[in-house]
């Protein structure tokens, strides 16, 4: 890499540049997947290379962010330095960097979090700039501060801009007096029954009643009418102040369902500023965002303009630079309200990326140095709809997303289709580790319409291979494919509303059971062939079988044969036929073929053996058990096992000495998390909770020596 | 349901040898009574043919079935392909006279014994049959599996042994005991010849344990198979030990404490369905080479995956089984001895769709070092491997042998010293990667090159020395002062492949991810390798 920056160097001539650039592309293809150029071209602010730029930028965070903002950097040519824990020391954005620096132990606070770690990082390298992407250092005033004094630029905006806005009683003010609309509210304490109805009643119902002091759900109360008033203040208030000591109550509008809507903002340190239209976040678990799009459905020109133009007013108030993220509450009767800023890149940045052209990156980069923006207001794009899905290791039946941890042992992104972007920091073999966010990845598909850009991500997520750890896309594909959403109906309690009892998978309806049972039968059948096909002596095989499936505790009998006409396995279930076409074999991942003339895809994710399989289809995976009639039926002499007691403690597997314990009496841990460590012939050996669980006691200390199968850790 | 029931029996061709009878010397009437002859004939083999079928009898079929076991013929209806099993000796009896005996007679008495196809290759097949006199073995139950093992061994393919059988039949005495001798010396001279696999799916007990653990593969069904020479009753006897069945040789005492089982399965079905698929990892006999599947999963192919198992901290654990299943074929692993001695993982996977044994270290328990009991369990598997022409896979992470009183008074010196027998005396392909440590005489036992290695190769994380630094420096520099400069000037000679590298110990530095490719091209040059080692009477393994 290095040789290439040093061709870079500013003054070169025009034709070494382009050489330069073919060269960098060269570099990234022969570099890992993570790493190719996108399948389509997003960005139409293409890099001034005569204009003045950073030589060298440190990115303070890891993974996709990190890998994402190092691929622009790259594009501008300059020179990245990576920071990581112990725990990503093989990650994809360290390799990616020019230079890499490790700060510490994997737990965030010894590593992403330490600002002394990462100044120190920054001194050492020379940076000249720090990218601190989202989440870690990138909302932190004093660490902006920090840098501002020792000259270092912060790619972002000015600490007294984050200072303000990191306050919400300070940026609602703040709001206020850029005459940005706010959720109407009474800013005082109420002083009794009568004074809180006389408020309600002038900002108008539903109001919400809350404890000052209040959180957690305590002390709030939603009143629908001057009866509701009543009772919610006096319950509220007897509430807060057996709760918290302090009964003083504040009353606001409450926004039923209401939408979450926000404004990109670009402004540059010459008082130009433009918003780049909005992103509607609607879809949301525990106030996580899961699926993004723009623009909104729910906007009209005039509407976005108003609010733009507010998140913009609210920028000039702050003499905010760098982007930013105002967001707004939209009620049904497209009343909108400030919320907060977020003045930093927010992940769903690459959405309004598709829609407008610009790499926001980029343009931070660029202001950062003090460019001015080369853009106004009427050179602001918004073409096509852009759909974001955050893909998480994580389980959605279980209150929409319980963290899963592992290695994964096969990873492959639908980038192979035209208009998809996938911004990820992992690669195949990666591992997703307890330490930080579950999230994989971001699935950015664009289309000309809101339709083609949900045709366009159900069909990637269709073709996205992630093996080794749970993961959502079985909950994102159905939101995706779901009639409401379609429609554009959502809210912020849209998944509670679609899915009250929780996401149970995606339910199966005769014709589509019918045809995973197919193709489960065509596998084994196909697996049937192979077993008897060895290369110096194929045997013959036989071409029809009697199976009975088993899904979902349902017993399903199909008669398969091999059509050689139509190059076809022609399986029976229930009386109707589904074809499904011989044109995959079992190694592939993701399986293409044909059901019935229409193309499907399907992953196999299991061994194809009789017994039990598992079959990812449409973005769910199925476990199916699947034997010849024959055997079937001797199934019922079988016993029943008892289920076997998923072990409620961990035991020691060697003799050895407890190096470390990495979890807490009480604490709520899940399967495959590191528990503690035991070293035994200088090896440390890392041991893991074989359930998920809250853990009742812990009978070791770091030092303690132990027995093999003592008991070191119990669970609840 | 015994209409479903596939045993096509020789029988009905055999007919003509009824004719040859003595006939009635009246001509005028010969044709009346010759035919009624013929009709009465075939009507008693019809009899003894359907009660052949049906065992011991349906109420006994019953309490079979409670137990949660199939019988013997539907056993055989899973194993074999459907309509393929040809069954001998359907109508021999027992020959005892003592103590009743002769009273009560089953036709094909208390084994059924033949052949058949698994996907579509030959197999030879033995299945007890609880449901007549508990499966005991009479001289003529030997004979019938001395019979099909004879024949197995003419014609070259493997047997396999579907055992449920209460022990000897007492009442038979001595011939009993010679009916067990008589399979033991086949066994004997079966092994190495034709695979030989027992699959224990009811009890096994005294002498007939030792049929099964001198074939190549034992494995149990759970919760419904046992196995031991002295059962509870004799051990509380003797010894006053309370023990149940389970405790004292179920599935699980033999899978994780005596090593006696290769693998459990959950149910007869579940064992049989797994057992077919075992038998496509084996060639059929010591004559033809290990066989090659048809496969698709593409040998060319980098392994990403590969390059980041290995961590960074030298002495942090990671399991060797995420490198097996990212090198093999379709993922597809063949796990022997699951459950013990897990210290070393061995089993069968493909790779280009041919059979291939592995033998790995496992970091993960016990940081991978060599004991007693791995020794063992490798020694064995290495040379099942060798007998049979399948390629060896070797993947070395070891720190060296188990130190410690219990091991050397175990006999560690004697039980490590088979598996070094073992991977000196295989002439079959042996490919080894080392992908971190290899210390000390580990180093040497784990198929290295000066074992007659084919191919071995280190990753970038290799670390072959005669020992860690610590130790080492300890002894170098006894008494000096600085010895942590010492140390770091051992770590940066040693903790590398680099030394074996120049000395051309071994052949190349590889980068993980190309490994299953590397593995893939070297075995296909291989196939042809021919190396054969002096003629002797045999060997003789440290035992």
């Amino acid at each position: 890499m290095s040789s290439f920056n040093f061709i870079l160097r500013p003054g070169v001539a025009s034709h070494m540049k382009r050489l330069w650039l073919r060269k960098v592309k060269l570099t990234c293809s022969m570099k890992t997947r993570a790493m190719q150029t996108h399948a389509f071209d997003y960005f139409n602010d293409s890099v001034d290379l005569d204009e003045s730029k950073f030589g060298k930028i440190l990115i303070a965070n890891r993974s996709e962010i990190a890998c994402r903002i190092i691929r622009t950097a790259r594009r501008m040519g300059i020179k990245t330095v990576a920071v990581y824990s112990t725990a990503d020391s093989s990650s994809v954005h360290v390799r990616m960097a020019d230079e890499a620096v490790c700060l510490g132990p994997p737990a965030a606070r010894e590593s992403y979090l330490n600002v002394e770690k990462v100044l120190a990082a920054i001194k050492d390298t020379g940076a000249e700039a720090v990218h601190p992407g989202y989440g870690f250092l990138s909302e932190n005033a004093a660490f902006a501060a920090e840098l501002e004094s020792m000259g270092v630029a912060f790619i972002g905006p000015s600490a007294s801009a984050i200072r303000g806005m990191g306050d919400k009683l300070e940026s609602k003010r703040l709001a206020m007096e850029a005459q940005v609309n706010t959720i109407p509210g009474f800013d005082g304490v109420v002083s009794d029954e009568n004074h809180c109805l006389e408020i309600a009643r002038n900002i108008g119902y539903p109001v919400m009643i809350k404890a000052s002091a209040g959180g957690g759900g305590k002390g709030m109360r939603i009143a629908r009418n001057d009866t509701e008033v009543r009772e919610g203040f006096r319950l509220s208030t007897s509430e807060a102040a057996s709760s918290f000591g302090d009964d003083r109550m504040l009353v606001e509008k409450f926004i039923d369902s209401p939408r979450h809507i926000e404004i990109q903002v670009l402004g540059d340190k010459h008082g130009n500023t433009v918003y780049l239209n909005e992103r509607e976040c609607s879809i949301q678990r525990r106030n996580q965002k899961v699926i993004e799009e723009a623009p909104s459905v729910f906007l009209d020109a005039d509407m976005r303009k108003a609010m733009g133009e507010q998140a913009v007013a609210l920028c000039k108030r702050l003499n905010y630079s760098s982007a930013g993220t105002v967001e707004f509450l939209v009620d049904s009767a497209r009343n909108f309200y400030f919320l907060e800023m977020n003045t930093r890149l927010q992940v769903e940045h690459p959405i309004t990326e598709c829609i407008t052209g610009l790499d926001l990156v980029h343009q931070m980069i660029r202001i950062a140095k003090g460019h001015r923006l080369k853009m106004s207001q009427s050179d602001v794009a918004l073409r096509g709809w852009a759909i974001e899905s955050r893909v998480y290791a994580e389980d959605p039946t279980k209150g929409f997303g319980l963290p899963s941890v592992g290695r994964l042992y096969q990873y492959l992104e639908p980038t192979h289709l035209s208009n998809v972007r996938c911004d990820s920091g992992v690669e195949e073999g990666s591992e997703i580790s307890v330490y930080y966010d579950p999230m994989i990845s971001k699935l950015v598909c664009y289309g000309q319409t809101r339709q083609q850009a949900i045709d366009l991500s159900v069909k990637a997520l269709d073709s996205y291979v992630i093996r080794g750890v749970a993961h959502n896309i079985a909950l994102l594909r159905d939101i995706l494919t779901e009639h409401r959403f379609v429609s554009g109906n959502i809210s912020t309690a849209y998944l509670n509303q679609v899915y009250p009892d929780g996401f149970n998978g995606r339910q199966l309806d005769q014709k589509s059971r019918r045809r995973v049972c197919a193709l489960a039968a065509a596998i084994l059948a196909k697996a049937d062939i192979r077993a008897r096909a060895f290369v110096n002596k194929r045997h013959s095989a036989p071409n029809s079988w009697q199976f009975v499936i088993t899904l979902h505790e349902t017993q399903i009998s199909c008669n398969i044969r091999y059509s050689d006409s139509s190059r076809s396995f022609v399986v029976s279930i229930d009386g109707e036929e589904e074809l499904v076409a011989d044109d995959f074999n079992l190694s592939q991942s993701p399986i293409y073929t044909k059901v019935d003339g229409r193309d499907v895809v399907f992953q196999l994710n299991s061994k194809a053996q009789f017994g039990n399989l598992k079959i990812g289809f449409e973005g769910s995976d199925y476990d199916l058990s699947v034997l010849p009639k024959s055997a079937h039926e001797y199934m019922k002499f079988m016993p029943e096992k008892s289920v076997a007691d998923t072990s409620k403690r961990l035991v020691a597997p060697m003799p050895g000495v407890v190096k470390s314990v990495s979890c807490d009496v009480g604490c709520q841990v899940v399967k495959g998390q590191e528990l503690c460590i035991v070293e035994a012939m200088k090896m440390q050996n890392s041991l893991l909770a074989d359930t998920s669980g809250k853990i009742k006691s812990i009978n070791v200390k770091v030092g303690s020596n132990v027995s093999k199968d003592d008991v070191l850790v119990e669970f609840e | 349901m015994f209409s479903s029931i596939h045993c096509r029996t020789t029988f009905r061709k055999n007919i003509k040898f009824f004719y040859n009878r003595p006939i009635s010397k009246k001509l005028a009437n010969s044709s009346h009574t010759d035919a009624t002859q013929t009709l009465v004939v075939k009507q008693r083999i019809d009899t003894l043919k359907k009660s052949a079928l049906l065992g011991g009898g349906l109420k006994r079929i019953e309490a079979q079935h409670k137990k949660g076991k199939l019988t013997a013929r539907e056993r055989i209806n899973l194993l074999c392909d459907p309509g393929t099993f040809t069954e001998y000796d359907m109508l021999m009896e027992h020959t005892c006279t003592d103590f009743g005996m002769e009273k009560q007679k089953f036709p094909g008495d208390s084994v059924i014994t033949g052949h058949g196809l698994v996907n579509g290759r030959s197999v030879f097949v033995f299945s007890q049959d609880f449901t007549v006199f508990g499966g005991s073995l009479s001289l003529a139950h030997a004979r019938k599996i001395c019979k099909v093992m004879d024949k197995a061994m003419t014609v070259g393919a493997p047997v396999v042994g579907l055992n449920d059988s209460g022990g000897a039949r007492i009442q038979e005495g001595v011939d009993a005991l010679g009916g067990y001798a008589d399979i033991f010396q086949r066994n004997v001279l079966a092994s190495g010849v034709v695979p030989q696999i027992s699959m224990i799916m009811g009890p096994c007990a005294g002498g007939a344990v030792y049929s099964p653990a001198i074939t190549d593969f034992t494995f149990m069904v759970k919760d419904t198979s046992y196995l031991f020479i002295t059962g509870p009753d004799v051990v509380k006897a003797t010894t006053n030990e309370e023990i149940t069945q389970e405790e004292l040789g179920g599935s699980n005492a033999h899978m994780t404490i005596s090593g006696v089982a290769h693998n459990a399965f959950e149910n007869d079905v579940d064992a049989l369905i797994q057992l077919r698929n075992f038998l496509g990892f084996l060639p059929l006999s010591n004559q033809e080479q290990a066989p090659v599947r048809v496969w698709h999963d593409d040998s060319d192919r980098d392994v990403p995956a590969l390059d980041h198992i290995v961590p960074p901290d030298s002495t942090a654990a990671y399991d060797m089984m995420d490198v097996i299943h990212s090198l093999v074929d379709d993922r597809d692993f063949f796990e022997i001895h699951p459950k013990y001695a897990t210290n070393i993982i061995v089993g069968f996977a493909r790779m280009n769709g041919r059979t291939v044994g592995f033998v790995a270290n496992q970091p993960k328990v016990a940081a991978g070092c060599l004991d007693i009991n791995a020794s063992v369990k490798a020694a064995r598997f290495v040379r099942f491997c060798d007998a049979f022409n399948i390629p060896l896979v070797v993947l070395v992470d070891v720190p060296g042998f188990l130190p410690g009183l219990s091991q050397e008074h175990g006999g560690i010196i004697r039980h490590g010293a088979k598996l070094l027998y073992a991977f000196a005396e295989a002439t079959v392909p042996k490919v080894t990667i080392i992908t971190r440590k290899a210390y000390g005489g580990a180093y040497d036992v784990m198929a290295s090159k000066h074992l007659r290695g084919d191919s071995n190769y280190s990753w970038p994380t290799g670390e072959i020395a005669v020992m860690g630094s610590k130790g080492a420096v300890a002894i170098l520099y006894r008494g000096k002062d600085n010895l942590a400069q010492y140390e770091a000037e051992y770590i940066d000679k040693f903790r590398s492949p680099l030394s074996a590298a120049v000395r051309g110990y071994i052949d190349d530095v590889i980068q993980p991810r190309t490994t299953r490719r590397r593995i893939c091209q070297d075995l296909e040059m291989l196939s042809t390798k021919k190396l054969s080692n002096p003629a002797k009477k045999h060997g003789n393994i440290p035992l």
